[in-house]
């Protein structure tokens, strides 16, 4: 049964742009009705692996499949299927809100009556009854993001493929924006998202973080939490006066007990091993543990595969 | 079908929403038409003329006043030695001058062969030509004359070459000129449009967009070329008119004939346009190959310079554009009032080029933005 399979998986996909490595056997396995953020610095390879996944890239080597379909050889099928919106989002300027809902839906094929009626419900979902004939190239940038995903959805696509949908959208817009994403979550579709927002990390089900090229960990928010105390340790905050001198004083510790050390806010944050902070750590000021946030695996795991501080606590 | 009409209706639309660029469209034929149907004319005639005349008698007079009867000669004065017709012609207050020699008069009533010197400035072969057959056409005529009255035999010449110029007896230049025009106009606007057609939608990233909907290469060429044959059409119809109303352009064949076999010009040109827009990565390479493929369609189509007289490669060459075929077709039903059947080679000819344009088209776009 083709509709029980995951929605995406890849084994090894690895994509090349001649000598450079842009994608490094990346193994995906995205549960349908998921919300799947992506998450990784820039150039890590999160849009070259979506744009493989949406056929708009050759897999140079490795394999996938979306929505049960092979991304080499069923192309056609896999079209019909998902939906696609670029961090351009690419529209067109010259249209007006309601024409290039139309020419979209026109695109996908979708019949008269049905097609006023996406067209309808699109404008609805992107706030914008009443404002259906105005120019595209008017619209402020959180608008023409929710346009574009209107656009991008129009043929009620079973997968969505996001690729840094809110990058430049206020905070506002951008909550709005993913009360959206979990509407359509709840209605069936698989979603996934790149992202460098930690705050939209939360909204995921399942995250993936990648860097360099490749996959370093996923799961759920809660699960890569709970890993990074279980395999590192735990999470030490302390709020002094001149934070950046005592992180120089800190970091001395680092791979003595101390995995990493980073200004957080007007604080430092300790990543310590084991239950307890090295003694003289401890007495340096007045620490407090805290649950990690998702910045603090993303962090810990982007510096670790860097090969940036000691990585594991062997005493 | 609904994708297609999909991207005809978009396409439709934003060329609406581009009235100036449109109203250009249509003023091109118009504006270029009576620019070069009145400023282009290859029978050059009022030659700035200097005579340098050393015979100073009544027979030299009388061959000056019969060089001028023919218009091709405007005498703008006397010169007083050589050096004065080359000062002349080097300054350009004349293109022609004329040496009589000081014993033109003795030698002519001797009949011993009067020379005349027509010295002509070749750095431009055009007018150069014209002065040379008018001169000699002039020289031959009154030795005729003289030779007549000699011998007494009348004015009928022994050899009698008479001359019918067909489809166009007065060698009316607009006549090929404005349907050749309008092919230049169309080939030039058609391929300028559908060259930025494609390469545009890839510099703002709706290509992207296009490629992960199911559509299919075809659909969005067409689709880029179907708004642009109502264009085109409407050009040649304002072309026509003006050709007709002010240069009283001759349509001797048939008109049905000559909008039908258009529609292999204009979509062959526009195919043309498609292929540079698949190739090019910017508008501005789209630009640069466009210009690349107007010139030799201005030069090497027929539409200035005869292909007869081409070498060998460059009239295979010529035989690429799809130009060279429309001068052919146009010519043909316009001045000659030709049939379909004489039409023959350039029909195939132009099915031909549409089938190679849009097979390297397909075969060059890419499904993939690698």
């Amino acid at each position: 049964m083709k509709d029980a399979e995951a929605a995406v998986s890849t084994v090894g996909l690895t994509r090349d742009f001649g000598s450079f490595r842009a994608v490094d056997g990346v193994n995906l396995d995205i549960p349908r009705g998921a919300i799947f953020g992506f998450l990784g610095p820039n150039g890590s390879g999160k849009t070259t692996t979506i744009r493989m996944l949406c056929g708009l890239l050759r897999p140079s080597s490795g394999s996938g499949r979306v929505v049960g379909c092979d991304i080499a050889r069923e192309g056609e099928a896999i079209r019909r299927r998902i939906g696609y919106m670029s961090q351009k989002f690419s529209l067109y300027d010259d249209l007006t809100v309601a024409e290039n809902l139309t020419f979209y839906a026109g695109m996908y094929g979708l019949a008269n009556a049905k097609r006023r009626e996406r067209v309808d419900a699109m404008i609805a979902l992107a706030d914008l009854r009443g404002r259906e004939r105005t120019l595209t190239g008017a619209l402020a940038g959180g608008v023409r993001q929710r346009l574009a995903l209107a656009c991008a959805i129009v043929h009620e696509p079973e997968m969505i493929f996001l690729d840094e949908p809110t990058s430049g959208v206020d905070p506002a817009a951008r909550r709005r924006f993913w009360e959206t994403i979990a509407d359509l979550a709840d209605g069936g579709a698989t979603i996934m998202a790149s992202t460098h927002f930690m705050d939209e990390a939360e909204h995921c089900t399942s995250l993936g973080l990648m860097y360099a090229g490749k996959m370093l960990i996923s799961g759920s928010p809660d699960a890569l939490k709970r890993e990074l105390t279980v395999a590192a340790g735990k999470i030490w905050q302390a709020r002094v006066p001149d934070s950046i001198g005592f992180l120089d004083r800190i970091r001395a510790f680092v791979s003595g007990g101390i995995l990493d050390a980073y200004i957080f806010g007007a604080s430092v944050r300790v990543l310590a091993c084991g239950a307890r902070l090295p003694a003289d750590v401890a007495g340096a000021a007045a620490w407090e543990e805290r649950e990690p946030t998702l910045e603090d695996v993303f962090v810990h795991h982007v510096r670790s595969s860097a090969g940036m501080e000691g990585q594991r606590c062997d005493a | 079908m609904r994708r297609l009409r999909a991207l005809i209706v978009k396409e439709f639309i934003q060329m609406r929403r581009d009235p100036l660029t449109l109203a250009m469209l249509m003023l091109i034929p118009i504006v270029q038409l009576i620019l070069f149907g009145f400023a282009i004319n290859t029978d050059v005639k009022h030659l700035p003329t200097v005579v340098f005349d050393q015979s100073m008698g009544q027979e030299s007079r009388e061959f000056i006043q019969s060089l001028s009867a023919t218009q091709y000669f405007d005498i703008r004065g006397y010169a007083a030695s050589y050096d004065a017709i080359r000062r002349a012609i080097e300054r350009g207050d004349g293109v022609v001058g004329i040496v009589f020699g000081p014993d033109f008069a003795r030698r002519l009533a001797r009949r011993d062969g009067a020379a005349i010197q027509v010295i002509v400035d070749a750095s431009d072969p055009m007018s150069a030509s014209s002065a040379i057959a008018a001169a000699e056409m002039i020289g031959l005529r009154k030795s005729a004359a003289v030779v007549a009255e000699a011998t007494g035999t009348g004015m009928s010449p022994v050899y009698d070459v008479r001359l019918r110029p067909w489809y166009n007896r007065d060698f009316r230049t607009p006549y090929y000129m404005v349907p050749g025009i309008l092919g230049v106009i169309l080939t030039m606007t058609m391929m300028m449009i559908t060259s930025m057609a494609i390469v545009r939608e890839r510099e703002r990233g709706t290509l992207e967009q296009l490629l992960v909907t199911p559509m299919r290469p075809w659909e969005l060429m067409v689709g880029k070329i179907a708004p642009y044959l109502g264009v085109g059409y409407a050009q040649l119809t304002i072309g026509l008119l003006v050709g007709r109303a002010v240069f009283r352009i001759p349509m001797r064949g048939s008109l049905a004939l000559l909008y039908l076999l258009t529609l292999l010009f204009i979509f062959s040109t526009l195919m043309w346009g498609i292929l540079i827009s698949t190739v090019s990565k910017t508008q501005m390479q789209a630009m640069i190959l466009s210009i690349f493929g107007f010139l030799p369609s201005i030069l090497l189509s027929g539409f200035m310079f005869p292909r007869m007289g081409m070498p060998t490669v460059f009239r295979y060459l010529s035989m690429a554009l799809p130009l060279t075929w429309f001068q052919i077709i146009t010519r043909g039903i316009l001045l000659k009032g030709v049939g379909l059947e004489s039409l023959a080679l350039p029909v195939i000819a132009l099915c031909v080029l549409i089938a190679v344009f849009l097979g390297v088209s397909l075969f060059k776009f890419h499904r993939t933005l690698d």
